[in-house]
């Protein structure tokens, strides 16, 4: 069997040689080969004789490590299929080394029923990664009743989320994060104050001042983040706050967890390895909800990635068509791709930081997994293979030939990485991104 | 002049701007003369792209563009169709297609210029993008103030009224209502002062911005008469001061509201130079960005 940069069955025998294996789950950390025949793994073991009917992947100096999760995407079905669609998604997330990927209710209709929960599930089957839908908190994304959360937990959901519309009403997410209590699954609120949002569409500071943009004050994530903790705690709620962008949030989140209250959070890509400086070429695939932030609440989002404050890393792959991204910026939609370019941009960034690879991959599989309670299969004779080979040694420059998504809005083209993701093994399929 | 467009003037070398500045100067003549027409810009086509109204703006450059014998297209776009963020990019290339030298944009975008750029290789000329630039207000400023001191070089300039709503040059000491005035402008060199009669007694002059009265009383300035006493330029607060202030409107002056009527007429405001430098200095923009090249090739 060839192997290609297509996604294909896994068939016959397939030797993974001399990797370094590192799976958290099972706390393993060895170099090994792997035998994989008909997707299970046969054998572990430090050298297993090949043959010439096998496929042979020499793994020296990499990482065969557990397929990633992400708590945070969008696929866009139903309704957005221009932009991106399962099939798309599910291959762009197996090209960065996701298996098993949450994607977000706001599409057209918005996922506030078992019936579209099913719907999102039976069109899953066939993909190479596995699907989690997030239900809404509220009918609709309106803000006003809750949606059948039990119901659409019954049907698969694993947490709710009105994905960008902040829960306003203070008394509706109290209700929800006390309701959702029974089916004990994460509740994640956007959290921006959308009157302290104002008309401003980056970040507000220095940057925008020199761009005549309104600008979006770093408060009007961290006080709704407050309010959303301190409902949480009073109510013994499970939160979970998406993309974390400030400092000021950083603090929020610090005392709370300090505090000894159940509280997770996340942090995308864009907003650990970038600031607001990107944007000074008016670049609308820079333009995200919340804003990218200045230099110096980058400076303290690493710090709290590498203290542990901040649980994990998740994609928000938001794909946009071309006319949605080719206007000016104040009308241009938000959001950034980010399935082919999260390991390497974060691996980039965190090595400077000084981060093992251990933590730096437990960003993307360990951790997020504890959050959502979604494992990947463990690397162990007898399961199926849900595995990534990675070289972190490989220089690379993304352009548009990586990218797998519809949609091709990321600022990130022509930007130099450090490690690929060169494999990725899932549901039985394999591909290789050797390019 | 080495910049091929005029998109702003934070990017424009002060080479560039002084011998902006300097032309228009010599353009200041032929407005005196009898026949106020020199050939520079014959055969050359010009598109004034207003996708906001703004008729001081758009009349200056028309004047500019006749007076240097340019070929010239007004097109003007409704708001709401640029709310719609629809029609920019197939308008220009429609008009990049019917082979224009220059194109002189008005868009109430941030940024919109400098997109521009990327669709078309005409020469563009920003008349004002948003809160972003305004460079031919400025170096009509500048020329004004050049005009009257005979220097521009440790002058003190003071900026009062809706800094936030404005686009302004950025090496002043700026006056007005707290929210109304960008929260991290000091971070740029400018200096914040909310004491108007304290702004009056450091500035040689003072440059008037125009209060909207739509902002009046809709919780963003609470009155006009509030407004007055704190920032107002009025005549008994300029007589207070016993001082020679030199007094700049970037115009149209609400008259009673910012600035009294007496303030906006008396020998201290150059407001009238500024509309005729106005003239002066686009002819000179447009003559270094477009007739130079003529006489290269």
């Amino acid at each position: 069997m060839t192997l290609n940069h297509n996604i294909k069955k896994i068939k016959g025998y397939i030797l993974i040689k001399n990797g370094k294996i590192y799976d958290p789950f099972i706390k393993l950390n060895k170099t090994a080969d792997i035998l994989i025949r008909n997707n299970k793994i046969i054998e572990i073991s430090k050298k297993i004789e090949s043959n010439s009917s096998y496929t042979i992947i020499d793994a020296s100096n990499k990482i065969v490590t557990n397929g990633f999760i992400d708590l945070h995407a969008h696929f866009r079905e139903p309704g957005y299929e221009y932009k991106e669609n399962l099939n798309s998604g599910s291959k762009s997330a197996f090209y960065g080394g996701y298996t098993r990927v949450c994607c977000m209710p706001n599409t057209n209709p918005v996922i506030d029923s078992p019936e579209l929960i099913n719907f999102i599930n039976r069109k899953s089957e066939e993909l190479p990664i596995y699907v989690y839908p997030i239900g809404s908190i509220t009918k609709n994304q309106d803000g006003k009743e809750m949606s059948e959360i039990g119901e659409m937990v019954n049907a698969g959901a694993v947490a709710i989320s009105d994905d960008g519309i902040p829960v306003k009403n203070s008394q509706i997410l109290r209700m929800a994060l006390e309701y959702s209590k029974l089916f004990n699954i994460p509740v994640i609120n956007h959290a921006e104050d959308n009157f302290l949002v104002n008309e401003g569409i980056m970040n507000e500071g220095k940057s925008s001042l020199k761009l005549g943009l309104p600008g979006n004050p770093y408060i009007s994530e961290s006080t709704m983040v407050f309010r959303d903790l301190s409902i949480a705690e009073y109510v013994a709620g499970k939160i979970h706050v998406p993309h974390v962008s400030t400092a000021n949030t950083i603090e929020v989140v610090k005392l709370f967890k300090e505090k000894g209250v159940d509280i997770t959070c996340e942090i995308t890509p864009h907003h650990l390895c970038l600031n607001d400086e990107i944007l000074l070429d008016y670049n609308t695939n820079s333009k995200v909800a919340p804003p990218i932030r200045s230099k110096k609440d980058q400076k303290i989002l690493l710090n709290a990635v590498k203290s542990g404050l901040i649980d994990c890393i998740a994609t928000d792959h938001a794909p946009h068509s071309i006319e949605d991204k080719e206007t000016d910026i104040c009308n241009a939609a938000c959001g950034m791709i980010g399935f082919e370019t999260a390991f390497a941009i974060v691996y980039s960034t965190l090595l400077k930081e000084s981060m093992s690879f251990n933590s730096i991959i437990d960003l993307f599989s360990f951790n997020p997994s504890k959050i959502i309670g979604i494992k990947p299969n463990p690397i162990k004779v007898g399961t199926e293979p849900e595995l990534n080979i990675i070289d972190l040694d490989k220089s690379w420059i993304f352009s548009e030939k990586h990218i797998q998504s519809k949609s091709k809005n990321t600022p990130l083209l022509g930007k130099r990485l450090t490690s690929k993701i060169e494999y990725t093994i899932n549901k039985g399929f394999i591909s290789n991104h050797l390019d | 002049m080495k910049s091929k467009h005029l998109i702003g003037l934070e990017n424009i070398s002060s080479n560039d701007i002084n011998e902006i500045i300097d032309t228009g100067f010599l353009f200041r003549e032929v407005l005196d003369r009898p026949i106020k027409r020199v050939p520079s810009l014959t055969g050359k086509n010009i598109v004034n792209l207003f996708f906001e109204n703004s008729t001081r703006t758009k009349i200056s450059f028309e004047l500019a563009e006749k007076r240097l014998s340019a070929d010239i297209i007004n097109f003007a776009s409704s708001s709401s169709s640029v709310k719609k963020g629809e029609s920019l990019k197939d308008t220009i290339q429609n008009i990049h297609a019917m082979k224009i030298d220059c194109v002189v944009m008005r868009h109430p975008i941030p940024g919109s210029c400098i997109q521009l750029t990327n669709y078309v290789d005409s020469v563009i000329v920003n008349a004002g993008d948003g809160t972003h630039e305004h460079p031919t207000q400025a170096l009509l400023d500048m020329m004004s103030i050049k005009e009257h001191f005979g220097k521009i070089k440790n002058l003190k300039i003071g900026i009062i009224g809706d800094i936030l709503h404005s686009r302004v040059a950025l090496k002043v000491k700026v006056c007005g209502p707290p929210h109304l005035i960008q929260k991290d402008i000091e971070d740029l060199n400018v200096k914040v002062e909310y004491d108007v009669d304290n702004l009056i007694e450091w500035a040689d002059v003072v440059n008037v911005l125009r209060i909207q009265r739509e902002r009046m009383g809709v919780g963003i300035i609470p009155s006009i008469r509030e407004y007055r006493r704190l920032f107002g330029i009025t005549s008994d607060r300029i007589k207070k001061h016993k001082k020679e202030i030199v007094i700049m409107h970037p115009g149209p002056v609400n008259r009673g509201v910012e600035i009294d009527s007496s303030v906006v007429d008396s020998d201290q405001a150059i407001i009238l130079n500024q509309v005729l430098n106005g003239v002066a200095v686009r002819m000179s923009v447009l003559y270094l960005l477009l007739g130079n090249n003529d006489l290269k090739s």
